[in-house]
């Protein structure tokens, strides 16, 4: 009867979105005031009956309702409550389900906010968000709709979760991944509703910057959490692996990276109008080709849902229709939009033209490496993979460049620079930076590539202080009321390229200075890796709720004394008779301790890995500090004070 | 020159530079790490390059896995059901690596016909088939006819 009221009640939201999605359009077509105001309760409307549907889902899964054919493939009686209810964006069907659920909460804060926009946009951004609605509405019902019932014949046990799955990971890294994918559709919206109304100043570029912020930096985070579960979970200790699916997450991230800094110029300079109309549908685009790559299982990767081809072909088709209407309709207007300011090519706005084009060039290189693959096979030139190091040889030059910019972007003015002035405090920082990246790749090994990396590193970090000091000691005032008076926006961005800058290090120093070694070793046995003794103590047979593992004892020694217990598991779930390793961490600020179990040999001998990795906390910890950026810059008193007329 | 031509023309310039130095960079890259499949039945044809990075893959065949007795070095073969290959590695096998499974193996093919992996890749659902390998064994299939029943009963 519920899984009933569920689907019914996502049909009904399917109507109220294609309401939305037409009526207040003809409302501004006509100049009827009224049918524009249809929009504000058609969102809420639309939002409230997917929370009920996805209420219901839930339920269906915290009371084990196996006559749900999506339950019973993705839980079962003995999981932990906790895992039932993220089971629901465990497979595909309810994790379509969560993203619709996203984007109607997007669509309902969006509807909540209108009121500081001019009373046509408003609207017109809503009903464009009503489209998009429809669109994956439309494909949640028409190809995979969660609600398919097993009747008469009921399982008596659900199928259980994938392994894998059952982990705190699951629970938070597709919805913060999703908010920030999702978001994206926010800035998309604004940006086909300013095509639409010819209504592009600098005023829009101020509406769109909080919520791409927010959701650039829930993307942030979404991939941060994504990285750092696939180190612990996956039993290798990789922290990326150029994964097709880890790239369509990133290649919006990059994208919108951009977009945020484009939308800075538009706001303060009027400049790029155009251009970033166009990035903003493009992220949104990355976003859509995000999804097609993981749901439509053309591309081989960790994360691929069972593949159905009709699935492929109908986000192929939102694809071609929001993506391919969207550029029509900027071909269209975007000439009514040009700029007219022109901007100096000393002045920061073209330091951020640079960074827009390297950002993009980035994009594209991950983009064709993604695709390549499929490529290569439609020409019928055989099945080929594109590995890590493609990645990381066009990455890592074009990414430093990109860095080394990102620190002078801020130091320069708006329009036009002195260079004299500029000059000197570059030469001072890169001379320091220089020397003081040698004297850490000194003390370790020597590597040009890290010598290269850290100098970057340093000297983003001088500029970024002697920005800072340069904007804080002038005038007569103290520093501190200074510092205080500096816009919140500043600061996000002051947060969050230095939170790049310690994911650089972590990624330069876990390169350079990780130790792994892959061991045969008995209980009993020490082994040495990177000067911290691993002794194997012992091995014991363990119970979990719905598994039976074993769980090995390893003691790391340094110098003598023990700094920390290990315990790696290797785990047999019997529902879908799958193995399971779970890695064993001691976690550092300078260096994590890693060991997980291989495969049982003969006798009680194991395999193991165990890896010494330098710094590699820095990598997710310098994300959370871009994530913090983004959204400290979306607070900014500017955007409030609007709010609040 | 007119100082907006003269701008338009230096970012255009920079863009075209930027671009190009791009496009080097990739095109070298790909060249350096594109990684062709080849089915155990290529490789019995000598359609595989020697000693080239490469991918292989197809059904562990049961019973073939064979481990040394003190390091961690394991050898096994992989079959389309039409031929087979030796498969030898160094090191941990990933948590869904089975006898009768379908994985894919990076590495080379040395002189005597032995793929020297680097990597071995199972994919992390048991339903899950990597697709290389659903082709592969479609094609074995294809060319006699006879074996598609013991495809069939593999899975």
């Amino acid at each position: 009867m519920f899984p009933e009221i569920g689907q019914f009640s996502l049909i009904l939201s399917l109507f109220f979105a294609l309401s939305l999605a037409l009526v207040p359009l003809i409302g501004y077509w006509k100049g009827n005031r009224l049918l524009l105001e249809t929009a504000r309760p058609l969102t809420f409307i639309m939002s409230a009956l997917v929370l009920v549907s996805f209420v219901i889902l839930s339920l269906s899964f915290l009371t084990d309702d196996f006559s749900v054919l999506y339950v019973a493939q993705n839980s079962n009686s003995q999981l932990p409550v906790w895992y039932k209810f993220s089971a629901l964006w465990g497979g595909h069907e309810g994790s379509l389900l969560l993203w619709v659920l996203i984007l109607s909460g997007w669509c309902s804060a969006v509807a909540l906010k209108i009121r500081t926009l001019p009373e046509d946009i408003g609207p017109v951004v809503l009903a464009v968000l009503g489209v998009v609605c429809v669109g994956f509405l439309s494909f949640l019902l028409f190809t995979s709709s969660p609600f398919a019932r097993l009747l008469p014949d009921v399982p008596a046990d659900g199928g259980d979760l994938n392994p894998l799955l059952q982990d705190f990971g699951l629970i938070v890294h597709p919805p913060v991944l999703y908010m920030g994918y999702v978001g994206f559709s926010v800035a998309f919206a604004f940006a086909v509703a300013a095509l639409i109304t010819g209504n592009l100043n600098a005023s829009w570029a101020r509406w769109a910057r909080p919520w791409t912020a927010v959701s650039w930096a829930f993307l942030t985070l979404g991939i941060t959490l994504g990285s750092w579960w696939a180190y612990y979970e996956l039993g290798w200790g990789g922290w990326w692996f150029w994964d097709p699916v880890e790239n369509a997450s990133f290649m919006p991230w990059l994208a919108g990276t951009a977009l945020l800094h484009s939308l800075a110029v538009t706001e303060k300079r009027g400049v790029f109008k155009s251009w970033t109309v166009l990035l903003a549908i493009f992220t949104f685009s990355l976003s859509l080709l995000g999804a097609f790559l993981v749901r439509s299982g053309v591309l081989t990767s960790v994360h691929s849902f069972a593949a159905d081809p009709t699935r492929g072909i109908f986000i192929l088709a939102l694809l071609l229709v929001l993506v391919g209407g969207s550029l029509l309709l900027y071909a269209i207007r975007a000439a009514e939009v040009r700029s007219t300011v022109s901007f100096g090519v000393t002045g920061r706005e073209a330091w951020l033209l640079l960074n827009n084009i390297l950002l993009t060039v980035l994009t594209l290189t991950v983009l064709l490496g993604t695709l390549y693959p499929l490529i290569f096979d439609a020409l019928g030139l055989g099945k080929i993979s594109v590995g890590a190091p493609y990645f990381n040889s066009v990455f890592a030059p074009i990414a430093l460049l990109l860095m080394v910019f990102m620190a002078v972007g801020p130091l320069s003015k708006w329009h036009h620079t002195k260079f004299r002035v500029f000059f000197k405090v570059c030469s001072i920082s890169a001379f320091i930076a220089t020397l003081s990246a040698g004297l850490v790749v000194y003390c370790y090994e020597f590597d040009f590539i890290a010598w290269l990396s850290l100098a970057v590193a340093f000297w983003v970090v001088f500029l970024s202080f002697s920005d800072w000091f340069g904007k804080v000691s002038a005038g007569t005032k103290g520093i501190i009321p200074r510092a205080r008076q500096l816009p919140r926006n500043y600061y996000g961005m002051l947060l969050a390229h230095l939170g790049l800058v310690v994911t650089l290090v972590g990624i330069v120093l876990v390169s350079v200075n990780s130790h792994e070694s892959m061991l045969r070793l008995s209980p009993g046995d020490r082994a040495t890796v990177a000067g911290y003794e691993f002794q194997f103590d012992q091995m014991e047979q363990v119970k979990g709720p719905n598994y039976v593992a074993s769980k090995g004892q390893f003691t790391a020694y340094k110098a003598g004394k023990a700094v920390a217990v290990l315990h790696p598991e290797k785990r047999f779930f019997s529902t879908r008779q799958q193995v399971m390793t779970e890695a064993a961490l001691d976690a550092g600020f300078t260096r994590d301790l890693y060991v997980s179990l291989g495969e049982r040999l003969e006798g009680s001998a194991w395999g193991v890995r165990i890896y010494v990795k330098s710094f590699v906390r820095w990598i997710w910890l310098g994300g959370l500090m871009m994530m913090a950026g983004g959204l400290l810059a979306a607070l900014d008193k500017r955007y409030r004070k609007r709010a609040g007329v | 020159m007119h100082p907006v031509r003269k701008k338009r023309l230096l970012v255009i310039t920079a863009i075209v530079l930027i671009l190009s130095a791009a496009v080097g960079l990739v095109m070298y890259a790909l060249q350096q790490n594109i990684n062709l499949f080849f089915s155990p039945s290529q490789i019995a044809m000598g359609e595989a390059p020697r000693n080239a990075i490469i991918r292989a893959g197809g059904m562990v065949v049961k019973g073939s896995v064979k481990r040394n007795s003190d390091t961690l070095a394991v050898a096994f073969d992989v079959t389309d059901f039409q031929h087979k290959v030796t498969i030898e590695y160094r090191g941990i096998l990933p948590d869904l690596f089975r006898e009768g499974q379908g994985i894919v193996a990076q590495g080379k093919l040395n002189n005597d016909g032995v793929f020297e992996a680097t990597e071995v890749l199972a994919k992390h659902d048991e339903k899950y088939m990597p697709p290389e390998i659903t082709e592969a064994l479609k094609n074995a299939q294809r060319s006699t006819g006879e074996s598609a029943e013991s495809v069939q009963s593999t899975y």
